[in-house]
């Protein structure tokens, strides 16, 4: 265990055994949530999604605002019940809230999310254009996570999660999945 | 200006439109599932299909809280004659080119009701739509592609995509059908425009696409004060399917 892992595991301790109560802040909690990962993507978590949207802690306790990546998500519960789980630990009331104040967009995942798509093969968002010409989203080569090549071509604008497309590059003539800008 | 109060019978007549058209065509779509003409467009469907049915259920979820009722019941517990989606979504499923045809006149004009209520002055409405929009993108991106690709793919997807507009032309703004006390939800600001606005700004938005690849444009509505009622067979068999279950085990969860 580094020195680092030592503290933070010493902090999530004391929280969790209610020492410490005046001390949870928001950022301990959002923390937290860096290690609920999404029952879909399992590779990157609610903040690296940029669903987390607001964290409160007072004294009725925990309050967690996230955005749905997908109106018609199926896993909102399964993220509902992780993210509950996790801030148990804190031993204070947790009420998770999703919600559409802001509307969720791909522009939010966060670099550290990108990355760890791109990692485990999947094409990151580009940047969501706002043109109402909506095919020219389509023309933006999306580059393949594999080799790198934008000779890619779109195979189904829809894969197995909502929130996916299906692509085919044809330079390493590997298939790959492309998190949709939207 | 005075802020007129909110208009709950309206609104709840809007709510119930929307609610049943995206859970009309979503349950039309997810008939695609394992018998698409392709794969892709098995996986496709089936994924509009959920869109929809999502959509179906926020939208339920309103219509809930504001009558206090619970949105299972809403989806699945009224008479055929109950339900309020359009006539252009009765149909029945139809050929691959009925559906495309389907989908991209109900996607277009959903778009355009979609944009006459994001700014709409009742709030979990408009956040709610705000999100709706940007899938809605995509609806339109995947209709108007296979569109495109039908109308010039030979003579008889060509032949067949036509055929389809012909028969879904007439019922086509029936999406547009003028709501019970319209005018309170434009008073209030929660509907932009008027449904008859609505329906002309669809006109001029689709017209570009239609005559670029020489498809007809739909003719002017038919019995549009009816728009929403008097639903036929084709919606009476999609009825028995959608709340087999609901039926068959009454009150049963996941």
């Amino acid at each position: 265990m580094t020195e680092a892992t030592l503290h933070t595991s010493i902090a999530r301790s004391r929280a969790g055994s209610g020492l410490d109560l005046a001390a949870l802040d928001p950022a301990t909690v959002r923390e937290a949530l860096g290690e609920v990962l999404d029952p879909e993507l399992p590779v990157v978590s609610v903040v690296d999604l940029g669903m987390v949207e607001r964290v409160e802690v007072d004294a009725a306790g925990i309050r967690v605002e996230l955005l749905p990546t997908f109106v018609g998500c199926p896993a909102l519960d399964l993220i509902r019940a992780a993210v509950e789980d996790r801030l148990r630990v804190f031993d204070r009331p947790v009420e998770v809230r999703f919600g559409f104040r802001v509307p969720w967009s791909s522009d939010r995942i966060t670099p550290d999310g990108r990355r760890k798509l791109h990692d485990a093969g999947f094409a990151p968002p580009g940047p969501v254009r706002a043109e109402t010409t909506v095919l020219l989203q389509l023309d933006v080569p999306v580059p393949c996570p594999h080799c790198g090549s934008r000779r890619t071509v779109l195979e189904n604008l829809f894969g197995p999660t909502q929130c996916r497309a299906i692509y085919h590059c044809t330079a390493c003539r590997q298939p790959f999945e492309h998190f949709k800008s939207i | 200006m005075t802020v007129a109060a909110l208009p709950t019978v309206a609104l709840g007549e809007l709510l119930r439109s929307m609610a049943d058209d995206e859970f009309v065509i979503g349950f039309s779509d997810s008939e695609w599932t394992g018998i698409a003409p392709l794969l892709e467009e098995d996986v496709a469907m089936s994924s509009l299909a959920q869109d929809e049915i999502g959509h179906a259920a926020a939208l339920y979820g309103l219509l809930g809280e504001l009558t206090g009722t619970d949105p299972d019941v809403l989806a699945y517990d009224r008479q055929p004659d109950a339900y309020r989606h359009c006539r252009l979504l009765d149909h029945g499923r139809g050929d691959w080119a009925m559906t495309i045809a389907r989908r991209f006149l109900y996607d277009t004009a959903d778009g355009v009701r979609l944009d006459a209520l994001v700014d709409g002055s009742w709030t979990p409405l408009a956040e709610l739509v705000g999100k709706l929009t940007r899938e809605e993108r995509y609806h339109r991106m995947h209709a108007t592609l296979w569109l495109d690709r039908l109308a010039r793919g030979g003579d008889e997807s060509r032949s067949r995509l036509v055929a389809a507009l012909i028969t879904l032309g007439p019922d086509a703004a029936t999406v547009f059908t003028p709501l019970p006390d319209e005018a309170t939800l434009v008073d209030a600001g929660v509907l932009g425009a008027p449904m008859v606005d609505l329906e002309a700004q669809w006109r001029t938005a689709i017209e570009p696409t239609l005559t670029a690849l020489g498809l007809p444009m739909p003719p002017p509505g038919r019995d549009r004060e009816r728009g929403r009622l008097d639903h036929g067979d084709a919606f009476r068999w999609l009825w028995t399917e959608l709340n087999t279950v609901r039926r068959a085990e009454p009150g049963v969860t996941w």
